[in-house]
């Protein structure tokens, strides 16, 4: 076996290691302590931050990607999947998070956008990327641009998963509804939808999205994270949920659990007992336009 | 004829029952690649394929896939539905790739996994590093006429192999494929590929 003779950064490779975290909680994590408890209870990955979300609003000012000496700590911390944030558009972030060895980047709207026109184009890079949408357009833009792993937006940071809902339902609802359509109907269905025509072709066909679809921005309770699978996520991103409640260690478990068996309500009541307060939460209603984060990159 | 759970059956008369661990991972994926190879040799009917959440599911089974997913997370939960055991006693052949391949595994090299100690052979997680050593690559496979086109997704090697194990496959001096008795352990993921000649000689092997 001759190393030119191997094939790195394809398509098949990048929705691969999204498919191998189906079913999986990815937490977001801000040191090594937090990373090895993350692992420790089941995450299939964890995020690596400088801030959980929700101390992102309240600190203000520009959000960027994390310091690389954190990421680093993070991914000699654990063995599993180090996936790390970047700006919207940034592009040299991304390579920064690249060379450190990240396994999967969020092209995200938690931080602040770089670039209001153009995402990064994805299809340059070795490593896959995950975006957020808040409806099928938007989701089939970011595959088109390269990402390998969509997550729904939600309102990060809010611990309030009605965001989270109504994407997760713009999503499935707009795929059901054009079951049955003929090639002509979907293609025209596509213009408005701003979405790449033989990509809702695909879409339909298969009857969801053509990749991994994940939920994230605003699950705070092992009954959120279950709400979610019911809804037709493939998994959870969990941002302020876990570190900022009374008992991280066991939300986090009891949230694992709770994905797992999402569709057995008696153990989902069982890992909920006693898990003490959860993230107070915000909401959405309360926030200014500009406080928003799900209208970050379209 | 052959035996299962120690009755005799009939391949040609009651299909082939395969099961597939739901825990984490590519679930979806092999479900379809089994479908897809019980279609192809003509088995399909009689034959099932099924995501498998309970131990007690297992009892009905000809076999069963482990697929890829993140190792650590699969091992707790199969330690915390109660399947340790019953993975360990059950009586079909198991097919299992990547984070399968290390549950299978008598030794791991991380403390956090509780190994099945299924097939004789030692495992290292994650042998050719992160994702960006990824790879894709055409493997020469003992029995298989012709390349695998094999997908490496932060893959395990075995680094010992008893010797009851089978190697069906190395990349320089690390193995990647092996079999014992039924079982069948790879450190890629032929269910992610069009090419489905490892699922069809596992099923092959149950009918034995």
């Amino acid at each position: 076996m001759k190393l030119e003779e191997l094939r790195f950064g394809t398509e098949l490779l990048k929705r691969g290691f999204a498919s191998m975290q189906k079913g999986g909680v990815i937490m977001d994590v801000v040191n090594a302590d937090q990373a090895v408890i993350a692992e420790e209870s089941g995450a299939v990955a964890v995020m690596a931050l400088e801030r959980v979300p929700a101390d992102i609003r309240k600190a203000g000012g520009v959000a960027r990607m994390a310091d690389p000496g954190i990421i680093l700590d993070i991914i000699d911390a654990v063995s599993i999947p180090v996936m790390g944030k970047v700006r919207i558009g940034h592009l040299v972030e991304a390579q920064v998070l690249e060379s450190l060895g990240v396994d999967m980047i969020d092209e995200s709207e938690v931080l602040t956008p770089a670039d209001e026109q153009f995402h990064i184009d994805k299809k340059q890079f070795t490593v896959p990327f995950v975006c957020g949408a808040r409806d099928l357009g938007e989701a089939l833009r970011r595959i088109h641009e390269g990402a390998a792993m969509v997550r729904t937006k939600g309102e990060a940071g809010t611990g309030n998963v009605v965001e989270a809902v109504r994407h997760m339902r713009n999503i499935m609802g707009e795929i059901r509804s054009l079951q049955g359509r003929n090639d002509q109907e979907i293609i025209d269905r596509s213009r408005d939808l701003e979405a790449p025509p033989d990509l809702l072709l695909e879409t339909v066909r298969m009857g969801r999205l053509p990749v991994v679809n994940f939920s994230a921005g605003g699950i705070a309770t092992p009954s959120d994270a279950a709400l979610m699978m019911q809804l037709g996520a493939d998994g959870v991103f969990v941002g302020s949920g876990i570190f900022l409640s009374a008992e991280p260690e066991r939300m986090a478990r009891a949230i694992v659990e709770a994905v797992n068996h999402f569709d057995e309500p008696s153990v989902i009541a069982s890992v909920s007992k006693g898990l003490g307060e959860a993230m107070k939460g915000l909401d959405v209603h309360t926030l200014r336009e500009d406080e928003v984060l799900q209208y970050r990159g379209r | 004829m052959f035996t299962l759970s120690g009755k005799m059956r009939c391949s040609s008369i009651v299909g082939v029952k395969i099961g597939v661990l739901a825990l984490q991972g590519d679930v979806s994926e092999h479900i379809s690649a089994f479908s897809r190879a019980l279609r192809a040799t003509g088995r399909e009917k009689g034959s099932e394929v099924i995501a498998v959440r309970k131990a007690a599911q297992l009892s009905h089974l000809d076999g069963l896939a482990i697929p890829g997913g993140e190792s650590t997370t699969i091992s707790r939960l199969i330690q915390k539905n109660g399947m340790h055991d019953p993975l360990i006693s059950f009586g079909g052949g198991i097919f299992a790739t990547c984070a399968g391949m290390v549950l299978m595994a008598s030794c791991v090299d991380d403390p956090r996994i509780k190994p099945l100690a299924l097939i004789d052979i030692d495992v290292k997680r994650n042998a050719f590093g992160r994702q960006r050593e990824s790879f894709e690559a055409d493997l020469e496979m003992a029995d298989l006429a012709g390349p695998f086109h094999a997908i490496f997704i932060r893959a395990p090697v075995v680094t010992r192999a008893g010797p009851g194990v089978e190697v069906l496959a190395r990349i320089d001096s690390g193995i990647v494929a092996v079999a014992q008795g039924r079982h069948m352990a790879l450190s890629f993921h032929p269910e992610l590929g069009d090419d489905l000649r490892m699922h069809q000689k596992f099923i092959q092997n149950l009918e034995k």
